[in-house]
């Protein structure tokens, strides 16, 4: 827990904050509203006797009373997806409409993407890329087992990444779920900081910056960019999208969120950020008793 | 993996992956004028076999034909999708849009295997699309539900034809399919894919 003391300063009640962070996680899953509604989710998992509580922010997420969400029948026929309470949050900020074109830029291993399909009622095209062609297998393992059929998968470097293989040319919405530390995933992997460092850090808030770039690009004006990541550090959240504030034509805007959590930074070791970074959210693992993560909402302005 | 249906007893041989690369250089003689298919790119079938030009693809109404001739899903079900060929004979359907052809890792989810003597549609397609069918399939009682979808071949009564059928069971009082199953000689046996396989 020694990379997190740089917190103690933004973090109210950081003693809770550390005590939530050693808990282990339980399972939450999704229901994937392609295959069935939340309703018929819930009757099957009552069928096998498995117990689960809906989330009271959002009705597709249940937290399952049990250890293994993927040995249900509900998981067997596609009800469900094992899925972390908060990465639920970035497709939903995102809010992608039937019909529309929406880019996953780091997509593997799908979980966000059969999201993103089962929210435009899979009527449209979402693009599903990653530059790791192992973790696509595992997407597109998942992308049928959900039976999403409006996902195209490629397999290309997102900073630079090209529209060829498609007859349009910008995307009305994207998600960049990027690589990140993953310090918010500490209660589901327990080594989650093992290799955590600072250079590390600033490596990867590089490639961050290149990818959020290319999807602010590779969106239509007045369309809309999601960046988000499982981490804490601000290097790889504020200042990213700071920096791509500054370069790229677009800006941070409100949403709503229905979970606890606190507002972006706008200065964070000596260095301050555009005003608007206050309208991301921040979510620590005590506030709602889930991982931890960092959204932010942009709109294309040119 | 996903387009990996790995199956067991005589049907593996129809199946197997390495098939793939071998038909691609295959060129059926009576189609000698037209072109070879391609496998690294997905090429949108043509609507019909007179707008065919590369040998040996199926067309569109041939695939909507199949579904509907053998388990009466109507074809107006697919009115909002496209079918697509990548590598030889294996199907995709997807919702979304793309110019043919495009070379990509994946359109929508692999659904039909032509290009052998009988077609073979995908586990993950019957549970997409399985609920319209009202032929060819097979209710499963809990306990040859929970055999079929760990894998299990079992000897069972059914008195349509054989060959592959939709196995479906009732799940929460409605009728769930379960899988794709090939039915022969008294038998069914479960093609649900390895990693799909669950001891539920
Ligand atoms: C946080 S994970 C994405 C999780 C995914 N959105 C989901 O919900 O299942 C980040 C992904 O980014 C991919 N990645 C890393 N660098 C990339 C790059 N330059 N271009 C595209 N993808 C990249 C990694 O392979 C990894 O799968």
């Amino acid at each position: 827990m020694e990379p997190f003391e740089r917190y103690r300063p933004i973090i109210d009640d950081f003693e809770a904050f550390l005590a939530a962070c050693e808990r282990s996680l339980g399972s939450a899953v999704r229901v994937n509203t392609i295959k069935a509604t939340p309703e018929r989710a819930m009757a099957t998992l009552d069928v096998e006797s498995v117990g689960y509580e809906q989330a009271d922010w959002d009705p597709r997420v249940l937290r399952l009373e049990t250890d293994s969400p993927g040995s249900t029948w509900a998981s067997f026929h596609g009800f469900t997806h094992g899925q972390e309470e908060v990465s639920v949050i970035p497709p939903l900020v995102l809010d992608p409409e039937p019909g529309e074109r929406v880019w996953d830029a780091c997509a593997a291993p799908g979980s966000k993407a059969t999201q993103l399909a089962a929210l435009i009622d899979d009527r449209g095209t979402v693009v599903a890329n990653d530059n790791n062609l192992g973790r696509l297998s595992a997407l597109r393992f998942n992308a049928e087992r959900l039976g999403a059929t409006s996902l195209a998968v490629t397999n290309d470097d997102a900073r630079n990444y090209s529209l060829q293989p498609f007859d349009f040319d910008e995307f009305d919405r994207a998600l960049v779920d990027v690589p990140c530390s993953c310090e918010g995933t500490i209660r589901k992997n327990p080594d989650a900081l093992d290799e955590w460092s600072m250079g590390h850090v600033r490596s990867i808030a590089g490639i961050q910056t290149g990818i959020l770039r290319r999807a602010v690009q590779a969106t239509r004006t007045g369309g809309t960019v999601v960046y988000s990541t499982c981490t804490f550090a601000p290097e790889e959240n504020e200042a990213v999208v700071d920096r791509v504030l500054a370069r790229e034509d677009c800006e941070v805007v409100p949403f709503d969120l229905a979970l606890e959590h606190d507002p972006g930074l706008t200065e964070w070791d000596e260095e301050t950020y555009d005003p608007s970074l206050a309208e991301a959210a921040r979510i620590y693992p005590h506030q709602n008793d889930t991982g931890g993560f960092f959204v932010a909402k942009l709109e294309v302005t040119g | 993996m996903a387009d990996d249906e790995r199956v067991t007893g005589a049907d593996a041989a129809d199946t197997a992956d390495t098939e793939d690369a071998e038909n691609a250089a295959d060129t059926d003689a009576i189609d000698g004028e037209l072109a070879t298919n391609e496998g690294e790119r997905f090429d949108r079938l043509p609507a019909t076999s007179a707008e065919r030009t590369v040998a040996g693809r199926v067309s569109r109404k041939e695939v909507l034909e199949y579904y509907d001739e053998r388990f009466g899903i109507p074809p107006e079900t697919f009115a909002d999708y496209t079918f697509w060929e990548k590598g030889a004979g294996k199907i995709w359907v997807y919702a979304g849009e793309a110019p043919s052809p495009t070379a990509v890792e994946s359109l929508g989810m692999l659904c039909l295997r032509t290009r052998q003597e009988h077609w073979k549609p995908t586990t993950d397609f019957v549970q997409r699309f399985g609920q319209h069918a009202t032929e060819c399939v097979i209710d499963l009682d809990p306990d040859a539900a929970a055999r079929f979808v760990a894998g299990e071949d079992q000897e069972l009564d059914w008195d349509g034809d054989w060959g592959y059928l939709i196995a479906a069971h009732e799940m929460a009082g409605e009728r769930e399919p379960l899988g794709i199953g090939l039915y022969v000689y008294d038998e069914l046996r479960s093609l649900i894919p390895k990693g799909r396989r669950r001891d539920l």
